[in-house]
């Protein structure tokens, strides 16, 4: 399901012009995030295990991050204002001087990874850490439960 | 998955066209659509129809995962090392216009250096996260 949106809204993407979009969504959305949500119901049981004891102090740590987050939003200009930043000088000044500054024609990547540097970045680390807290999460257990198994075998 | 005699060769015909494309969207992601984002999942995603096919222990032994953690922090430290090097040659950091002879010459190499980190950080975590998702 989740697939087969994932492709179609990959397709509206190439039909508004948004290629690099369509490519991440194409990938990803209909690729691979199916494929996780596959092994995670392969992985998972039907049965919720019993509730575990919730921690106060990690409650108040989400919380606290969200209401920073929410506050943040407040300072984001309306959807479809035109007289956000945005629309007043900097996608122009993209359009006008990347091709002079960087002379790259994709201007995607000229932005990307020349004008919002920090940006792409963060995401590079966001998806960096998100790769060690799977790896915290899952990849742990698997190795204690083998090596159980190995002595299991040993014994 | 031993009698699926379609699937293993069809698979076997289009895996290395996958990794082939992969490396196009990566190197040719500053004239067409792409760029290292893309290409890490396409790469990414070609391995993972091998495992599929032909059953993930076998891509353990091709990709080891102790590998492709070390290959997950060398991407993002070839980044912030192409940034701490335009830094060291007087720029600000992330400034690419002191790494080549001329500013554009340095972007050029600068968004090559980093789509490369990108691609590489991006292909590893999503391979990663695969490996630790898929039952063993």
């Amino acid at each position: 399901m989740t697939g087969i949106f994932s492709l179609v809204s990959a397709c509206l993407f190439v039909t508004m012009g948004a290629v690099d979009v369509a490519f991440t969504e194409a990938a990803v959305g209909a690729g691979i995030a199916t494929l996780l949500f596959l092994c995670t119901l392969a992985l998972t049981s039907s049965e919720e295990s019993p509730a575990v004891r919730h921690s106060w102090v990690s409650f108040f740590v989400v919380f606290l991050t969200g209401t920073i987050l929410i506050y943040g939003t407040i300072d984001i200009p309306e959807f479809g204002d035109g007289t956000a930043p945005v629309h007043q000088h900097i996608a122009e000044r993209y359009i006008e001087t990347s091709q002079v500054e960087i002379g790259i024609p994709n201007m995607v990547t000229a932005v990307l990874a020349s004008y919002r540097g920090y940006d792409t970045l963060g995401e590079v680390t966001v998806i960096f850490t998100a790769g060690i807290g799977v790896l915290i999460l899952l990849g742990r257990g698997r190795r204690e439960k083998l090596v159980k198994h190995d002595s299991d075998q040993v014994a | 998955m031993e009698h699926h005699l379609v699937l293993r060769v069809i698979a076997k015909l289009i895996i290395p066209l996958i990794l082939l494309f992969a490396l196009y969207v990566q190197f040719h992601g500053d004239y067409g659509p792409g760029g290292g984002f893309q290409a890490g999942v396409i790469f990414a995603s070609g391995f993972i129809l091998y495992a599929l096919i032909y059953g993930i222990e076998n891509l353990r032994k091709v990709v080891p995962l102790r590998f492709l953690r070390i290959l997950s922090a060398l991407g993002l430290m070839l980044y912030i090392g192409t940034g701490i090097t335009g830094l060291l040659l007087g720029g600000n950091f992330l400034d690419y216009n002191v790494l080549g002879s001329d500013p554009v010459a340095g972007q050029h190499l600068g968004i090559l250096l980093i789509e490369l980190g990108v691609g590489i950080t991006v292909a590893s975590v999503m391979l990663m996260m695969f490996y630790v998702f898929a039952k063993p």
